[in-house]
């Protein structure tokens, strides 16, 4: 079989807020962590691959902030950045595309209106449009009677919007597949039963997503190397998002690439 | 250097955006001279061209004013020119993205899209030289649905490969013919490697 040749992605994950870098556990209890274009470099120094700039932001005042960010980031880094949070106009994803940003994520806007896909995609190429899907994993007996059939043999998740709080009740692999055809470029996948516990990735979720024919970024859970290891040999992630252990200072990014070239598994080592 | 202190002419991209590649030659210290059908580059300075959409999009907006048959006629005279991603696919001479579509036809062959795999292929892959080069291998970063397939039925087609990579089997990543040179990575997003060959064409030309 001839194969790919793609390495394994890394990707550390910079909460933002009000233009400063903070950190969530269950995206609450946040804590400060630093000016992100500093931790920015450091980690593309550490040879990450990418990074993802996640705009927590409150409101709309210190969510403007995003964009002098945005601009500044650009200037100082040489790899690909994606930028996430509460974006759902195609004018400002045009914007942040502008000012530099490689790509954007969206996530609750997209579920209450999935055309904003197609929007992003036909304006701006599918390659930008990264659709997050927060999922918690509701049994093999999904409830809603939206899903489709010849499905009840397999584990299901539900998808949920607004940082956790809301559950949508839709089915998330009907959701992506709907992603897909809308033209949705990557996905990234944060489990919520995975994310913040610090247990590993969440495999089983991963792998059932995985063979959806656009990249799957696994979110939620990394602990150490050997869950990056897991997530990519078991789960067949095409990239992994960390925040905690990275911003913790307890692995660095080339740390966990040499454990994952190791294990035989493509990685760029710089 | 010339006199005004422009090293190069960027063309730059559907609407003005200077994008990435600026970003870049600002980062080397690289002073570039935007240019586009209403300020066209007059064959004193490399030309770079970053081309970002679809071949269709990029082919029809070069051709508003001519532009196409400006940037030809510098390259078929001589004038050093770098195409990065879609900029080095409109080099060739068509596009399955864009069926009845012509490129610039200034290197034969044409552009086939990735049938293995998911597409766009997302990520970095190893470029490694054809050919004997001395350019070095290394990870650089991919966005691509379509690559470049310069023409087998050409004797001198291998020679024009400067990298190649894999994606479920070989592809060119690179040619190189003349004075055009073309990557079909992102130099300006591939990190200091990628940077590192921004500045090693810029330094062979300037």
């Amino acid at each position: 079989m001839l194969s790919s040749g793609l390495c394994k992605r890394i990707i550390p994950c910079l909460d933002v807020a009000n233009g400063r870098t903070v950190k969530g556990v269950k995206f609450q209890n946040l804590r400060d962590i630093g000016d992100p274009v500093e931790l920015a470099i450091e980690y593309q120094r550490q040879g990450a691959d990418e990074l993802m700039f996640l705009d927590i932001s409150a409101s709309r005042e210190e969510r403007s902030t995003v964009f002098d960010l945005v601009r500044s980031v650009a200037e100082h880094l040489a790899i690909p950045f994606t930028v996430g949070g509460g974006i759902s106009k195609l004018d400002d994803v045009k914007k942040l595309l502008s000012l530099g940003a490689d790509k954007v994520s969206i996530n609750s806007s997209a579920v209450q209106r999935p055309q904003l896909i197609a929007e992003i995609a036909e304006a701006c190429g599918s390659q930008c449009c990264v659709v997050a899907i927060d999922a918690r994993k509701v049994g093999c007996e999904f409830s809603s009677t939206k899903s489709s059939t010849n499905r009840s043999d397999r584990p299901a998740w539900e998808v949920l919007t607004k940082g956790g709080s809301v559950s949508t009740g839709l089915d998330a692999w009907v959701w992506a597949q709907q992603c897909v055809e809308l033209g949705a470029g990557e996905f990234m996948l944060t489990s919520w039963d995975a994310d913040g516990t610090q247990e590993g990735f969440d495999i089983e979720m991963v792998l059932a997503f995985s063979g959806l024919p656009i990249p799957v970024i696994a979110s939620g859970g990394a602990k150490n190397p050997q869950s990056f290891v897991d997530v990519f040999s078991l789960g067949q992630a095409d990239a992994a998002l960390a925040a905690s252990i990275f911003h913790d200072g307890l692995f660095t990014v080339n740390q966990v690439k040499t454990t994952l070239k190791n294990e035989g598994i493509t990685v760029r080592l710089c | 250097m010339n006199a005004n202190g422009f090293a190069v002419d960027l063309v730059t991209s559907v609407g003005g955006n200077l994008g990435s590649v600026a970003r870049s030659l600002t980062r080397l210290g690289v002073n570039f001279n935007a240019v586009d059908a209403g300020n066209p580059p007059d064959g004193s300075r490399p030309i770079i061209l970053p081309g970002v959409g679809a071949f269709g999009a990029v082919m029809s907006s070069l051709r508003a004013g001519d532009f196409d048959q400006t940037i030809s006629s510098l390259v078929k005279a001589g004038t050093p020119f770098l195409g990065v991603c879609v900029g080095m696919q409109i080099l060739f001479d068509s596009s399955e993205e864009a069926p009845g579509v012509a490129g610039l036809g200034l290197v034969k062959g044409n552009v086939v899209k990735f049938t293995q795999g998911k597409v766009p292929q997302t990520g970095w892959n190893e470029v490694r030289p054809v050919n004997n080069t001395s350019w070095p291998s290394g990870f650089v970063y991919f966005v691509n649905s379509y690559y470049a397939k310069p023409d087998c039925a050409n004797p001198e087609s291998d020679s024009v490969i400067l990298y190649e990579a894999d994606y479920f089997g070989k592809f060119c990543a690179a040619v190189s013919v003349g004075n055009i040179t073309a990557f079909q990575f992102h130099p300006e997003k591939s990190g200091e490697f990628g940077e590192g060959l921004l500045k090693r064409w810029v330094s062979d030309v300037v």
